[in-house]
């Protein structure tokens, strides 16, 4: 029995010691934000910092810098993209379950196909190009993001389980597709639809691929490729200004860049326990019946 | 009457009964056409010297020219090389972290700390790369990171991180361990949760302990799903991951040594350099293979689990 205890308290420990090793990393970025930017050049980043100051959130939050508008660009990206998305992906997984329509089979493997070959990104590049998406919020929300073949797979799984019976009994009440797709399946399916949301939406949140591939015009950068460019833009500065022997013009400060970077993990950490429980359900469903 | 219409055949007969369903398929197909099949006819500028505004039907043919400037520079060697070697680490530290944790949340009684941990751990998952390299940079700064100063304080000098390639794949296992094992973790847990109840007690009226039962039961019950996500993970290794090399590393050429791997390769080739021919040319090596190793690794699953192959 002692033996047991002992055992079970090094498990605990282990696992609370991981749990920890998971946040203090992103605990530090959250500190060095809100740090005085005095006392980190003075000391170095800390856990624990000598001085606090908001300094960091007012400069981004004022109104015109590039932070606000780069969020409102992500905003509206992640909003259009995500509910188109849903909309595409929901419809085209309602015709798939669909057991009246005798193709059903074809046309997931039309779908499959392109899951397993892809051509790679230099003709995807030449596709976007050709098709005049460079260079607009289009290019943002279109490419890559909008249909995913995995999302269509784990909602027409899930419509597989609604029974038949409701469609027929609907038929017979004079109900026609339309009205069973949207009244009847889709309120149905609500668990896997918030399942397709968060990953699409997170798939958006998270994408700088498109912005690094097809956007060079700087207004419309997303919040993420906007944070990527902050980064290189620092270090050059700084080369530079080691390279002309002025080391005390670094700009923009440390602060504001640990700032930015908080603020843009912002949404997940709001959305977190929603989107933790969704996820984890999604990827069980998709690695268990594919 | 139901039955008649059944009987007709022919793709136009069943578009004809079922036209609503049809139209709501249609959005998804168009799109997958679009950025699907008509991306592959692009793959053959891979044999020429492709010229953006004479397109792909005027641009000039060169037969094998850009293979064999790749092939021939010493980078062809480097970058697959780096793209294997760092998936290899990326899959056995990541596979072993996952498996460990799993099997320990297996033991622990309190659920509400299983719970609470499990949220925790799914934490860096949901964070992109980017905010990541932030992190990183937090503890490697030269003057400022952490690394440097609990250094300092041993009264060893300063290393300046962003210059030294040898220690990168190092940092890099560590973080792509750091951000995935957590959600490895927590699908091999409901693997091990799915696993007959039965069986433990039987053991346990048997006097097993909990470390023999550990051993002798969830180990070798999970090992068919361990090996499958393994095996599907070898046939990805010539695909290397843009987005965690590219936010870490950038364009910090003194670290491509060690870090540069077949898809920034072809990043480069394609946006920075501007030659779309030698990038797909690369990118063409790297799908041939690819596909050989996908399709021989599911070949394998499918031997020996039958319900395991991908298709």
């Amino acid at each position: 029995m002692k033996k047991s205890s002992i055992s079970q308290t090094i498990m605990y420990l282990c696992i609370t010691l991981y749990s920890a090793l998971c946040l203090i990393p992103m605990l530090l970025v959250l500190m060095i934000s809100i740090t005085d930017e005095d006392a980190i050049l003075k000391n170095g980043y800390s856990l624990f910092p000598e001085k606090f100051s908001l300094y960091a959130y007012k400069v981004i939050f004022t109104g015109g810098s590039q932070v606000l508008h780069s969020y409102m660009i992500s905003i509206i990206v992640t909003v259009v993209g995500t509910s188109l998305a849903i909309l595409i992906t929901a419809m085209a997984g309602y015709t798939l379950a669909n057991k009246s329509v005798k193709y059903r089979n074809v046309l997931s493997l039309y779908f499959f196909i392109t899951m397993i070959f892809s051509a790679g990104i230099v003709p995807w590049y030449l596709m976007n190009r050709w098709l005049g998406l460079t260079d607009n919020i289009l290019a943002l929300i279109i490419p890559s993001l909008l249909f995913s073949p995995f999302n269509l797979f784990l909602v027409r799984n899930f419509m597989n389980g609604v029974p038949d019976s409701l469609r027929e009994s609907a038929t017979i009440d004079g109900a026609n597709d339309l009205t069973i797709a949207f009244r009847i399946y889709l309120p149905l399916c609500t668990p896997v639809l918030a399942t397709i949301a968060l990953f699409y939406g997170l798939d958006y949140w998270n994408n700088w691929w498109n912005a690094i591939m097809l956007i060079d015009d700087k207004s419309l950068y997303p919040l993420q490729f906007m944070l990527l460019q902050l980064k290189s833009e620092i270090s050059m500065l700084n080369q530079m200004t080691m390279l002309a022997g002025a080391d005390d013009i670094t700009l923009p400060s440390e602060s504001v860049k640990m700032a930015t970077a908080i603020v843009t993990i912002g949404p997940i950490i709001f959305l977190y326990p929603y989107l933790q429980k969704y996820f984890v359900k999604g990827l069980v469903i998709g690695s268990v019946k594919g | 009457m139901e039955t008649k219409l059944r009987r007709r055949r022919g793709v136009w007969a069943d578009i004809r009964n079922n036209g609503t369903s049809y139209l709501l398929v249609l959005p998804a197909m168009v799109y997958t056409f679009i950025f699907g099949y008509m991306t592959y006819p692009y793959m053959v500028i891979a044999f020429q010297r492709f010229n953006y505004t004479k397109g792909i039907f005027r641009s000039e043919w060169v037969g094998f020219r850009n293979f064999e400037f790749f092939f021939r520079s010493n980078k062809a060697f480097l970058v697959t090389f780096n793209t294997i070697f760092l998936n290899l680490l990326f899959i056995l530290f990541g596979t072993l972290t996952a498996l460990a944790i799993a099997l320990l949340l297996n033991e622990l009684r309190k659920k509400l700390f299983v719970k609470i941990s499990q949220s925790v751990m799914l934490f860096p998952n949901f964070i992109s790369w980017i905010v990541i390299s932030y992190v990183i940079y937090a503890f490697f700064s030269m003057d400022m990171g952490i690394v440097n100063q609990m250094l300092n304080k041993l009264g060893i000098a300063s290393v300046n991180w962003y210059t030294e390639p040898k220690v990168w794949p190092a940092i890099l296992t560590l973080m792509h361990v750091w951000k995935g094992a957590g959600m490895s973790a927590v699908i091999y847990l409901a693997t091990i949760t799915g696993i007959d109840d039965t069986l433990y007690e039987a053991a346990q009226i048997d006097g097993a302990n909990r470390w023999q039962m550990c051993m002798k039961i969830t180990v070798p019950l999970m090992m068919p799903t361990v090996v499958i996500l393994t095996l599907l993970s070898i046939g990805k290794i010539m695909y290397g991951d843009f987005g965690m090399i590219y936010a870490l590393i950038g364009d910090n050429g003194t670290l491509y040594q060690t870090t540069d791997i077949i898809d920034t390769y072809v990043f480069r080739s394609l946006r920075q350099i501007g030659d779309p021919s030698e990038a797909m040319a690369v990118g063409l090596f790297q799908s041939v293979v690819g596909f050989i190793l996908v399709f021989g690794t599911n070949l394998i699953t499918r031997k020996f689990f039958k319900d395991g192959a991908l298709y």
